[in-house]
């Protein structure tokens, strides 16, 4: 067996694997294609593990032990889906843009805008004035400013 | 490798019937990421990845291929399908599965494809080895992993664990903070939102115990 050929199946597949996660818009669609490119990564271990006469059976095991990340990392990122969903009602990579730049402008704050992604160095002298910049839906003003400092 | 190295282009049955599972892995793949129905795409991820259990089985890797048709096309392919089902995705043909660079993304996934190849082919162009059967059984792949490799197989164990609880806090709806805690206790309302699964809202002298108690009453049910 001549090793280029599946290096070179191994090498279309993450590429393959790659234009999925860069095209696809469903985040679910994004996970699969991700699990292509570690399908392609398996392919090459078993391969150079077959090649190199390992051993200690390295290469293969190494791709057992990938196989095992990979399960977990699909059960997580799931969750982690799932758990948008169930916040977002949508799941389109597109349009979660809760920490892009651009977006930080427009909607909430137009007043402070160095205060407002930092939310711990407010000055606590003003107390009842805390709740303007702040993001966060504290309940009161005085516990809000308070917290940092407890925390701290 | 060897010092007789058959000529590449005319290959030898082996290679002809890895090449033919390649095609078939290629091309379910290139379906899963072009495919329009979200279903469909999780059926040919099923194929794509049957078709790699058989190169490895010709690779002679029994084991990995037998342990990929159970892990990914029993479980992770399963898993996927009740995320699509979860989420409520269209399940006939809908037009908002791709992105607006599928241009950008194509061009850079052929030029990943170019240079992975070109290097490929020029680095590895003479290698060849003959295949033998036995190298990849579950003895002495077994063998391997229970004498020299039994230290990354116990802190893999420790993720799995760890990944399996994360998975449970983070699809749980009833472990949230409770609404409660932020009208009774003042200062130490604000600090509940980002610790959700964090279970303890009662006063301070008793919270340590409680949540020992609950922590190890949720590791044996998960252990049993």
């Amino acid at each position: 067996m001549h090793v280029v050929y599946p290096l070179v199946v191994s090498a279309l597949l993450f590429s393959i694997g790659v234009y999925g996660v860069l095209a696809r818009r469903n985040a679910i669609l994004v996970l699969m294609s991700v699990e292509l490119m570690l399908n392609a990564v398996n392919l090459n271990l078993v391969v150079f593990d077959v090649w190199l006469r390992d051993r200690l059976h390295g290469g293969q095991v190494l791709t057992l032990f990938v196989i095992v990340i990979a399960a977990a990392e699909v059960g997580l990122g799931l969750a982690i889906v799932l758990s948008v969903f169930r916040n977002r009602r949508t799941i389109d990579v597109d349009r979660l843009r809760d920490l892009s730049e651009r977006d930080l402008m427009s909607p909430t704050t137009a007043g402070p805008p160095g205060s407002g992604p930092s939310g711990p160095p407010t000055p606590p002298d003003a107390g009842p004035a805390a709740p303007g910049p702040r993001p966060a839906p504290s309940g009161s003003g005085s516990a809000g400013a308070l917290d940092p400092s407890e925390a701290g | 490798m060897t010092s007789q190295v058959p000529d590449l282009w005319p290959p030898s049955a082996q290679e002809v019937v890895f090449l033919l599972l390649g095609v078939v892995a290629l091309g379910s793949a290139l379906l899963v990421v072009t495919t329009r129905q979200l279903v469909h795409a999780a059926l040919w991820l099923v194929v794509c990845f049957g078709a790699l259990a058989g190169g490895y089985l010709v690779l002679t890797a029994e084991f990995v291929a037998w342990v990929q048709v159970l892990i990914y096309v029993g479980a992770i392919v399963v898993l996927l399908l009740f995320g699509i089902m979860l989420t409520r995705a269209p399940i006939g043909r809908s037009a908002g599965l791709d992105s607006g660079n599928r241009v950008t993304a194509a061009t850079v996934a052929v030029g990943t494809a170019a240079v992975l190849v070109t290097v490929v082919v020029q680095g590895f162009a003479t290698a060849y080895t003959p295949l033998e059967p036995g190298g990849g059984a579950a003895a002495t792949l077994g063998a391997s992993i229970f004498r020299s490799w039994v230290l990354p197989f116990e802190a893999l164990s420790v993720l799995l664990l760890a990944a399996l609880i994360g998975a449970i806090v983070l699809s749980r709806t009833d472990i949230r903070p409770a609404n409660p805690a932020a009208d009774a206790g003042g200062p130490a309302a604000p600090t509940t939102p980002p610790h959700p699964p964090d279970p303890a809202p009662p006063p301070a002298d008793g919270s340590g115990a409680t949540a020992g108690e609950t922590g190890s009453g949720r590791v044996s049910r998960d252990g049993g």
